[in-house]
C-alpha cells in the first residue's frame, strides 16, 4: 500500500516529505546525495577561503566573504534537509573526515592566484549551476526547496566571479595572463564534475526513475560547454582545446575526450589537495570539540539534567 | 517547476533572496550630505575616522582567518558575518577618511598602501587569538566598547560619522549579544571551557584601559568625536553583568600582564621582564591611536597588503 502512494506520488511528480513512506533504497541514496552536497559546499569553503584575507581590494573581500558565508549557509540547509531523513550532522561530518563519504573532486585542486577566485565563480559555479537546476525539482521535497534557493545564490556568486575576470582582462598584461593560465587549470577538472560518461555511470537508471536525478551526465556536460563557449569568447580567454568546435548537425560544441584517469586518481584520494582539505577539516573539528561540549553541558544545566 | 521555469527564475536578478547572509547592500550614505562641518578640521576628522576605521579593518581580518576554522556551521556563518559587517563599517570609514583629508586617497590606498605606522587602531583588535576562547573574550570587550561609542557617535555633528554609526549599533549589537552568548556557555559549561574562557579574559585584559584612554585627536574634535572616558561605566557594567551570568571572574586589575602565560597570550609582544613599567611608559597611553603596534601586526599586513602590492597598476 505505502510503496503503491510511493510510486503514484513519484509518477505524479510529486514531492515525496520526510514522514511519506519511502524504500530504504531511496533513503539510503538521497541521504548519500544530500550529504555528498553539503560536505561539498563545506569543503568548498577551502580553496577560495584562503583568498579572503589576501583580497586585493576591500570590495573583492567582501564579496568574497559573503560567498563564502553563503557557502556554510548551504552546507546548514542541506545537512538540516539530510537530518529529516534521519541522519544526524555529526555522523556525517565523521564519515567526511574519515574519507567514508565522499565531495566534489573539484575541491581538490589548489587556488594558486587571486584569478582562481574568478574561475571557480564563473566555470565551477557554472558547472554546479548546470548539476543543481534540475535538482530543484528532486521527488525529495527537503531537497528541491533548498536547491531553489542554493541555485539563486550560485547564480550570483558565477556572475560575481565573471565580473571579476571582466575587470581583470581590462587590466595589466600580468592580469590577463593570470585569467588564461587559471582558465587553463580548470577548464577540464569543470567538465568532471559532471562525473563518469553515461555508459560507466552505475547509478543513473535508479536515479532518473526515482527522479531523483532528471538529465545525464553526458547531457549536462554538453549544456556546460555550450555555455561556457560564448562566454569565454566575451571574455577574450582561450578554453584549453583544440578539439573544441560547433557542430552545425548537432547544434552543439564537440569537444575533446576527457582524461577519465585523471578524475579517477582525484576521486580516490590522490588528487593535488585531498589531504590537505580533509586535514584541514578534521582539525577544525577537533578543535572545535571543546566547544560543542561546553554548549551542550551549559544547555544540560539549563534544563537541569546530567549532561 | 519545470526545467526551464527553474532556468528562468535563476535570471530574476531583483531578488535580494540570493544574498543569503549579507547585509546591508543599500547606501546608509544616500542623501547624506558629505560636505565638513563648519568649524571641523579636515584633518584632525581624517585622523579620527582612521582609527575607528582601522579597528574595524583589523579585527575583522582576525576574523577572516577564522573562516572554515569554526567549531560549528552556526558560529562558521555568525563569525564571518560579524567580520563582514566590521569591514562594511571599515569601508564606509576610510570613505569619510579619504575625504576629510582632502588628498585623492581612496578606501583602497588607505587599507593597503599604508605603513604599519600609519594604522591607528587600539592594540586589542590586532593580538592574535588562540583559540575559540580568546576570540570570544577579545570580541566581547570589543563590541561591548564599540557599542558604547556608536551609540554615542550617532549623535556626531558630523553627518556623515552619524550615519556610520547610526548603521553600525544594530550590527555591534548582534556582535555583542553572540561573544555574551558563548561568554556564558563557556563560563558555565565544562571545567575546560571555564579554564579556556577565563585565560581568553586573561589575555586581553591588559588591553582594556587604552580603550577608554582620551586622544588628543578626541578631545579637539568636541561634538564630533566621542570622549572614550565617557564609555567606561556602560562598559564595566555590561561586562560585569555578562561576567557574572558566566559564573566568572573578571581579571585582578593590571595582573594579567605579568602573570599570564607566554604561549597564546595577547602579552606575546608586551613587556614581561622588571623593565615592563619602563617600557609601558615609553609605549604611551595611547600606543595603538599613536601608531606604536606589535610585530602582529607587521604580519597582517604582509597577509592583507601583499597581493595588492605586487600588482602595481593592477585593477580588480
Amino acid at each position: 500500500m505505502s510503496e503503491q502512494v510511493f510510486e503514484a506520488t513519484i509518477a505524479k511528480d510529486q514531492r515525496i516529505e520526510p514522514r511519506d513512506w519511502m524504500p530504504e533504497g531511496y533513503r539510503k541514496t538521497m541521504i548519500r546525495q544530500i550529504a555528498q552536497h553539503a560536505h561539498s559546499e563545506i569543503i568548498g569553503m577551502q580553496p577560495e577561503g584562503a583568498w579572503i584575507t589576501r583580497a586585493p581590494s576591500l570590495r573583492r573581500k567582501a564579496i568574497l566573504l559573503a560567498k563564502v558565508q553563503d557557502e556554510a549557509g548551504h552546507g546548514l540547509y542541506l545537512y538540516s534537509a539530510a537530518e529529516t531523513l534521519g541522519a544526524d550532522r555529526g555522523d556525517l561530518t565523521r564519515r567526511l573526515i574519515e574519507g567514508r563519504q565522499k565531495y566534489s573532486s573539484i575541491f581538490n585542486y589548489p587556488t594558486l592566484t587571486f584569478a582562481d577566485v574568478g574561475v571557480i565563480g564563473w566555470l565551477v559555479d557554472g558547472a554546479a549551476i548546470c548539476n543543481q537546476v534540475p535538482l530543484c525539482r528532486s521527488s525529495f521535497g527537503p531537497y528541491a526547496r533548498a536547491m531553489i534557493r542554493i541555485c539563486k545564490e550560485e547564480s550570483f556568486h558565477q556572475r560575481q566571479g565573471y565580473e571579476l575576470l571582466m575587470t581583470m582582462m581590462r587590466g595589466t598584461p600580468a592580469q590577463r595572463e593570470m585569467v588564461q593560465d587559471a582558465v587553463n587549470r580548470w577548464w577540464w577538472p569543470s567538465l568532471m564534475m559532471f562525473g563518469p560518461p553515461d555508459a560507466e555511470s552505475p547509478n543513473t537508471a535508479q536515479s532518473m526513475a526515482w527522479k531523483i536525478k532528471r538529465h545525464t551526465n553526458d547531457e549536462l556536460r554538453q549544456r556546460f560547454v555550450d555555455m561556457s563557449v560564448p562566454q569565454a569568447g566575451a571574455l577574450g580567454v582561450t578554453l584549453p582545446d583544440g578539439d573544441l568546435r560547433w557542430n552545425a548537425e548537432r547544434e552543439h560544441y564537440d569537444f575533446g575526450e576527457i582524461d577519465w584517469s585523471e578524475l579517477k586518481r582525484v576521486i580516490s584520494g590522490d588528487g593535488p589537495m585531498n589531504r590537505e582539505r580533509i586535514a584541514h577539516r578534521r582539525r577544525a573539528d577537533e578543535q572545535g570539540a571543546w566547544v560543542r561540549e561546553a554548549a551542550a553541558a551549559h544547555a544540560a544545566k539549563r534544563q537541569g539534567v546530567p549532561a | 517547476m519545470s526545467f526551464d521555469d527553474a532556468y528562468q527564475a535563476l535570471t530574476d536578478h531583483d531578488d535580494d533572496a540570493r544574498w543569503a547572509y549579507g547585509t546591508g547592500f543599500a547606501d546608509p550614505l544616500a542623501g547624506v550630505p558629505t560636505t565638513l562641518p563648519e568649524g571641523v578640521d579636515g584633518a584632525d576628522l581624517a585622523a579620527y575616522c582612521l582609527m575607528i576605521a582601522d579597528d574595524a579593518l583589523i579585527l575583522s581580518h582576525r576574523l577572516q582567518q577564522w573562516v572554515t576554522r569554526a567549531p560549528e556551521l552556526e558560529d562558521e556563518m555568525a563569525i564571518a558575518n560579524i567580520a563582514l559587517d566590521l569591514l562594511g563599517q571599515a569601508r564606509l570609514l576610510l570613505t569619510r577618511a579619504g575625504e576629510a583629508e582632502g588628498a585623492g586617497r581612496d578606501e583602497d590606498d588607505l587599507a593597503y598602501l599604508r605603513e604599519a605606522a600609519d594604522f591607528r587602531h587600539v592594540r586589542l583588535a590586532e593580538v592574535r587569538d588562540d583559540d575559540f576562547g580568546h576570540l570570544i573574550a577579545r570580541l566581547l570587550v570589543f563590541a561591548t566598547w564599540r557599542l558604547a561609542l556608536l551609540d554615542r557617535l550617532s549623535a556626531s555633528r558630523d553627518p556623515v560619522l552619524s550615519a556610520i554609526a547610526a548603521k553600525g549599533v544594530k550590527e555591534v549589537t548582534y556582535h555583542r549579544e553572540y561573544a555574551a552568548g558563548w561568554t556564558v556557555r563557556l563560563g558555565d559549561g565544562t571545567p575546560l571551557s571555564r579554564q579556556r574562557m577565563q585565560a581568553g579574559l586573561d589575555a586581553v585584559w591588559p588591553l582594556i584601559d587604552e580603550l577608554f584612554e582620551p586622544h588628543p585627536i578626541e578631545q579637539r574634535l568636541t561634538g564630533v568625536a566621542v570622549d572614550p572616558a565617557s564609555l567606561r561605566p556602560e562598559f564595566d557594567a555590561v561586562l560585569a553583568q555578562v561576567l557574572a551570568a558566566a559564573t566568572l571572574d573578571a581579571p585582578a586589575p593590571g595582573s594579567a600582564t605579568r602573570d599570564a602565560p607566554a604561549s597564546g597570550s595577547a602579552t606575546r609582544d608586551a613587556p614581561v621582564s622588571g623593565t615592563a613599567t619602563h617600557e609601558e611608559a615609553a609605549l604611551g597611553k595611547t600606543p595603538g591611536r599613536d601608531g606604536r603596534h606589535g610585530g602582529e601586526l607587521a604580519e597582517i599586513l604582509s597577509e592583507m597588503q601583499g597581493l595588492a602590492r605586487a600588482t602595481p597598476g593592477g585593477v580588480w
